[in-house]
C-alpha cells in the first residue's frame, strides 16, 4: 500500500518528456518555503495497492514517448522507499522510465534497494550552506550530500533542483556552491532553478498553519535569468 | 490519353478515368525535412492582406456583416466580377461583386433568407419575394411532409439544428478535378454517364439520376462561365501551379456561389498543389517567395467567404463559420506519408496572413508521420490555437488514403462519398423525458411514449435504464424518419448540383446522426448507479429536480465504471439508428459533436442528477463535464478515447485547453511534449482532438475587452472561431471550462 496525496496524469515539469506523476502523502521536513504543506501529514491522503497504481500508470505509457514515464514525488518518497520499489520495479517490468522526485534526507536498506531500479532522480537540494539548511529546513545538509553521492556512484542521471527564495538563497555565493556541488558529481546533467511561487498561501489557511516566507516576495524573471547565467 | 498541360507528370491510370488520387501518388514529393525553408510574406501579400484586415474592422463594426445584396439571388453568373485589390491578386474571384458583401440563398428556405436579412437591418427586395413566391423551397417540402411528431421533437428541441430550413452542407466536391482535367473533360464524361442511364428501363430511381445529372452537366457549364467573367477559361486542364489553384478555387467558388450549406468544406488540396508547384519550380518559373504568395492568396479568398445566416442559427453555431476544412497530412497506402512541402505553406499562412479560424486546417495524425513535420504542427498549435487534429491511423483503414474530412470531424472518400448531415439530438433532455414518462418539463410539451413519473424515492438504476431504452428507441427511429423527409426535400429542391458534379455519378452515402449531452447523461447514470438519487417533484407530481447524496465516478477520470456507460450509451444509440432504413440507403453515422450549441442544448434542458443546474451549459462534443476531472489531462483524455469510432463514424470531439506552462518549461519541450500527447491519444484511438495552448486571463481580457484582441482564435468543438465573434454566453461558457494546470 502506498500513501498518496494526488494523481496528475499529465506532468511535463518533473522529469523529462511527459510523466504520470504520484504525489506520496507525508515528509518529515518542514522546510520554511513548502508549497505543498498538505502533504506533510503522514496519516493524511488515501491508500492505494501498488498495484492499482502501476496499473493506472502504465494505462499512460502511449503518451510517454522517447522520455518520459512515471515521477514519484512528494511529500518525501523516501519515507516510503520499499513500497515505491515495488511500484518502480513493476513499471520497469514495463518498460516505463522512473524518475524519483526527493529531498534526499534518508538513506536505509530500503532506499538502496529503491535506487537500485531508478533510472532518474531529482534531488531538491534546498540550500547550499548547512547552516542555512539548518536554520530554514530544521536539520543538517549532510545527509543531502551523501545521498547524491550515492547517486553518483550507482551513476544515476541527476538533476539537482532548488528553489530560488528572495534574501534566502539567491545569492552569487549560493550559485557558486550549488556549481561546485554539481561539478563534484557526475552523475548531475543538469541544474534547475525554479522561482520561489506563493500560490500555496490558500493551502496554509486551510490548514490554520501560517506560512513563515509570507512576506518574502517571488523573485522576478531578471533575477531568474541573472542566476540561471551563473550557473 | 495525354494533354499538353500534363507534361512533366508521370502517367498512370489518372489520364484515362477520373481519378485524382492516382495523380497524386504518381506525382508527389514526400518532404521530410522541417520548416526552415520557408518564405515570409511578400509586400503584395501584405498590401492585400491590409486591405483585408481593414474589411474586418469595418465588418465587426457594423455588427458582422458589412453589406448584403438583397436584389440578387446568389448563383454562378449572377454577380459581377468582384476585386479586393485587382492589380496585386493573383488568385480572384469573389462570392459577390464585392468582399465581404453577402449573397441572399433562398433556396433552403425563403424565410431564413428573409429573417437573415431582418436580423442586420436589411429588408430582402421585393424582387426575390417575388422571385419565390410561386416556388417551392426546401423549407416548404420539408414542411408539407413532418408528421406532428416531427415537429413537437423539434420544438421542445429534443432534436435541434436539423437542416430543414438552411443548406445541409458537408458535401465536399473535388474540386480538384476542374484544375486537373479542365470542365470540358467533367462535361464530357459526365454526359457519357447519363447516356449510360439512358440505357436502363426508367423508374424513379433512374429518371432521378438522369436528371441530377442534367443539372450537373448545367452547372459545369455556369463554372466555366463564371471563370470567363474572371477571364479565365477553365475548359482545359490547368497549366500551371497558379491555374491549378486558381481552378480548383474557381471550383470551390461556384459551390458556395450555388449552396449556403452549414459546412462547406474545402477537402484536400495541398499536397495535390505542390505537384504543380515542384513542376514549376523544377522549370525555374517559380520561387518559394512565389509559392507562398499563391498559397496565401487562396488562403485570403477562402477568409472572405461568407455565409448569411439568421440569430438562431449562429446560437447553434456561433462565431460565423463556413468551415472550410482542409485536411493536412496523413499517410498513404504504400507507407509514405502525404506531407509535402505545400503541407508547410499551407500551415505557414497562419505566420503570414496571421492566425485565424478558417480555412479550418485539420490535421491527418499518424503515428508514422515525419517527426519534424509533427513537431512544426505542435508549434503551430502552440502559437496559434488554429488547428485540430484527427487519427489517420484510425480513418485510412476505412475511407483510403484520399478522404477529406467535411466540417469538423466527418470522414468522407473525396469525390466517392457524400453525406446527408443531421444535426444531433439531446440525451440528457431525452433522459429527463423519460424519467418524466414523455412529459418536458421545460418546453411544457407531452412527447413519445405516455407513461407514469418512474416510481421511487430513490431512483433504481436498472429501472431508469429499462425506461431509458424504450425512449431511446423510439427517439431514433423518429429520428432517422425525419432525416429522410428532409433529405428527400433537399434533393428535390435544393440538389448540390456544382459539388455532385466533381463526384462519380455513383456515390456512396453517409447519413449522419449526432447526440449531445454524452457526459451529462454518462454522470447522472452513474450517480444513479453509485451514489443515491433522490427526485423531487413540483407541484404537478413532475420531477423538476435531484438530491444526488454520496459520491460517484464521473466521466474524465480514466475510471471504466463510468467511462464503460458512455461507451455504452454511443453503442445503443448507433445501434437503434440502423433499425430504421434510410433515404437512398445512405449509411448511418454517428458524431459526438455539439460545435457551440451545447450552451443552447443546455439552455433548453431542466437540472439532471449528475449535479447540473436546470439550464447550465453541456461540455461540448465528447467532452467530459467542466471541472470534474480529478486527475489531470491525460486521464480525461484516457476517458473520451474509449468511446469506439466503430459506433461513432462521424466523430468524436474533444476540445483540449492546456496552459502554456503546464506544456513544459521551454519552447522546444513544449513541442515535444504536444506531440507525445497527441501521439499518445491517437495510439489509444481516439478520434478528434481541438488544441488550445493558453491561458484563461488571456480569454478573461478578451471578453473585457474584445477590441484589444481582434484576432484571438480558439478551438471550440470541430471548428475555430475568432472569440469575439461568439455572443457573450457562449464566451463565458468557453471560459469556464477547464484548463489543465499544474499548480
Amino acid at each position: 500500500m502506498l500513501r498518496i496525496h494526488s494523481i496528475q496524469s499529465l506532468g511535463t515539469l518533473d522529469g523529462p518528456g511527459v510523466r504520470f506523476v504520484v504525489f506520496l502523502q507525508g515528509c518529515p521536513l518542514r522546510c520554511k518555503c513548502c508549497h505543498n504543506p498538505d502533504t506533510w501529514d503522514m496519516r493524511g491522503g488515501e491508500t492505494l495497492p501498488v498495484d492499482e497504481l502501476a496499473r493506472r500508470a502504465a494505462r499512460y505509457k502511449e503518451y510517454f514517448g522517447a522520455e518520459g514515464g512515471i515521477t514519484v514525488s512528494g511529500g518525501e518518497p523516501l519515507l516510503q522507499a520499499a513500497e515505491v520499489y515495488e511500484l518502480f520495479a513493476r513499471c520497469k517490468a514495463q518498460g516505463i522510465h522512473t524518475c524519483l522526485d526527493t529531498s534526499g534526507s534518508l538513506m536505509n536498506e530500503s532506499v538502496e534497494r529503491l535506487l537500485a531500479v531508478t533510472d532518474r532522480v531529482l534531488l531538491d537540494v534546498k540550500y547550499t550552506d548547512d547552516a542555512d539548511y539548518r536554520a530554514h529546513v530544521g536539520c543538517s545538509l549532510q545527509p543531502v550530500l551523501d545521498f547524491l553521492a550515492r547517486l553518483n556512484e550507482r551513476e544515476i542521471p541527476t538533476i539537482l533542483r532548488q528553489v530560488i527564495i528572495p534574501t534566502l538563497n539567491d545569492s552569487v555565493q549560493n550559485m557558486e556552491r550549488l556549481c561546485r556541488i554539481r561539478d563534484a558529481h557526475p552523475c548531475v546533467d543538469k541544474v534547475e532553478l525554479l522561482p520561489f511561487r506563493k500560490l500555496c498561501q490558500s493551502k496554509y489557511d486551510a490548514l490554520s498553519i501560517p506560512f513563515p516566507l509570507a512576506d518574502v516576495p517571488e523573485p522576478d524573471r531578471e533575477i531568474m535569468s541573472r542566476l540561471t547565467a551563473l550557473l | 490519353m495525354m494533354h499538353a498541360n500534363w507534361e512533366g507528370f508521370r502517367s498512370g491510370a489518372w489520364q484515362d478515368e477520373i481519378n485524382v488520387r492516382d495523380f497524386i501518388q504518381n506525382n508527389y514529393k514526400e518532404y521530410h525535412g522541417d520548416e526552415s525553408f520557408l518564405a515570409k510574406a511578400t509586400p503584395r501579400t501584405e498590401t492585400v492582406m491590409g486591405k483585408v484586415r481593414e474589411l474586418f474592422r469595418q465588418e465587426r463594426e457594423k455588427g458582422g456583416v458589412l453589406d448584403i445584396d438583397t436584389e440578387t439571388v446568389s448563383s454562378l453568373t449572377s454577380y459581377a466580377p468582384g476585386y479586393i485589390d485587382k492589380e496585386n491578386e493573383l488568385i480572384v474571384g469573389m462570392q459577390t461583386d464585392s468582399p465581404l458583401k453577402r449573397g441572399v440563398n433562398p433556396f433552403g428556405g425563403i424565410r431564413m433568407a428573409r429573417q437573415a436579412c431582418e436580423a442586420y437591418g436589411y429588408k430582402l427586395s421585393d424582387k426575390v419575394e417575388q422571385e419565390f413566391k410561386f416556388r417551392t423551397t426546401h423549407n416548404t417540402g420539408v414542411f408539407r411532409v413532418y408528421t406532428d411528431e416531427m415537429r413537437a421533437a423539434r420544438s421542445c428541441h429534443v432534436i435541434t439544428g436539423l437542416p430543414d430550413a438552411y443548406g445541409r452542407g458537408r458535401i465536399i466536391g473535388d474540386y480538384r478535378r476542374v484544375a486537373l482535367y479542365g470542365v470540358d473533360r467533367l462535361i464530357q464524361m459526365k454526359e457519357a454517364d447519363k447516356a449510360e442511364i439512358g440505357k436502363q428501363d426508367f423508374t424513379a430511381e433512374t429518371a432521378r439520376a438522369s436528371e441530377e445529372l442534367y443539372q450537373q452537366i448545367a452547372f459545369l457549364g455556369f463554372m466555366k462561365e463564371m471563370a470567363a467573367m474572371y477571364g479565365c477559361d477553365i475548359s482545359q486542364p490547368a497549366k500551371d501551379a497558379r491555374e491549378a489553384i486558381q481552378w480548383t478555387y474557381f471550383a470551390y467558388l461556384a459551390s458556395i456561389k450555388e449552396q449556403n450549406g452549414a459546412a462547406m468544406s474545402l477537402g484536400r488540396v495541398s499536397t495535390f498543389f505542390d505537384i504543380y508547384i515542384e513542376r514549376d519550380l523544377e522549370r525555374g518559373i517559380l520561387t518559394e517567395a512565389g509559392a507562398q504568395e499563391l498559397m496565401d492568396d487562396f488562403v485570403i479568398k477562402l477568409r472572405i467567404a461568407r455565409h448569411l445566416r439568421t440569430a438562431e442559427y449562429n446560437e447553434l453555431f456561433g462565431g460565423d463559420p463556413m468551415w472550410i476544412t482542409e485536411v493536412v497530412g496523413g499517410m498513404g497506402e504504400d507507407g509514405r506519408s502525404l506531407v509535402t512541402k505545400s503541407s508547410f505553406r499551407f500551415l505557414n499562412t497562419l505566420y503570414t496572413l496571421g492566425s485565424a479560424p478558417e480555412p479550418n486546417i485539420t490535421i491527418l495524425w499518424s503515428n508514422s508521420l515525419p517527426e519534424a513535420f509533427k513537431r512544426f504542427c505542435a508549434k503551430v498549435s502552440i502559437d496559434t490555437d488554429s488547428i485540430q487534429y484527427e487519427n489517420d491511423d484510425i480513418m485510412r483503414p476505412l475511407y483510403g488514403d484520399d478522404y477529406a474530412i467535411a466540417c469538423c470531424v466527418s470522414a468522407m472518400k473525396v469525390g466517392k462519398q457524400m453525406q446527408f448531415f443531421g444535426a444531433r439530438c439531446n440525451l440528457a433532455k431525452l433522459l429527463l423525458i423519460a424519467l418524466n414518462g414523455g412529459y418536458d418539463l421545460n418546453s411544457d410539451m407531452h412527447i413519445g411514449p405516455q407513461m407514469g413519473v418512474i416510481e421511487g424515492d430513490v431512483l433504481d438504476f436498472d429501472a431508469v435504464m429499462e425506461r431509458f431504452d424504450g425512449y431511446i428507441a423510439w427517439l431514433m427511429r423518429l429520428y432517422v424518419n425525419t432525416m429522410n423527409v428532409i433529405h428527400y426535400m433537399h434533393d428535390k429542391y435544393a440538389y448540390e448540383k456544382t459539388q455532385m458534379a466533381l463526384h462519380d455519378t455513383v456515390v456512396e452515402r453517409l447519413m449522419a446522426f449526432g447526440v449531445a449531452g454524452l457526459s451529462v447523461v454518462t454522470d447522472s447514470l452513474s450517480a444513479i448507479k453509485y451514489a443515491k438519487v433522490r427526485p423531487i417533484k413540483n407541484a404537478a407530481g413532475y420531477i423538476e429536480g435531484f438530491e444526488t447524496v454520496g459520491e460517484f465516478p464521473k466521466f474524465g477520470n480514466d475510471d471504466d465504471r463510468v467511462d464503460q456507460l458512455a461507451k455504452d450509451m454511443t453503442h445503443k444509440v448507433i445501434t437503434e439508428l440502423r433499425k430504421t432504413p434510410t433515404y437512398r440507403n445512405a449509411i448511418h453515422t454517428l458524431s459526438i459533436l455539439t460545435i457551440t450549441s451545447n450552451v443552447m442544448y443546455g439552455k433548453n434542458t431542466g437540472a439532471t442528477p449528475d449535479g447540473r443546474g436546470n439550464g447550465e451549459p453541456f461540455a461540448p462534443g465528447a467532452n467530459p463535464m467542466h471541472n470534474r476531472e480529478e486527475n489531470g489531462a491525460l486521464a480525461s483524455l484516457n476517458s473520451v478515447a474509449k468511446i469506439s469510432y466503430d459506433d461513432c463514424r462521424d466523430g468524436v470531439s474533444n476540445t483540449f485547453s492546456i496552459t502554456p506552462d503546464t506544456l513544459g518549461k521551454t519552447e522546444e519541450e513544449r513541442k515535444g511534449n504536444l506531440v507525445s500527447i497527441l501521439d499518445g491519444y491517437f495510439a489509444k484511438k481516439a478520434h478528434h482532438i481541438n488544441v488550445n495552448v493558453m491561458n484563461r486571463e488571456t480569454l478573461l481580457k478578451a471578453y473585457e475587452n474584445p477590441e484589444a484582441y481582434p484576432n484571438l482564435t480558439i478551438r471550440v468543438s470541430g471548428y475555430a472561431v475568432n472569440f469575439n465573434k461568439l455572443s457573450r454566453e457562449q464566451q463565458r461558457e468557453v471560459i469556464s471550462r477547464t484548463f489543465h494546470e499544474s499548480i
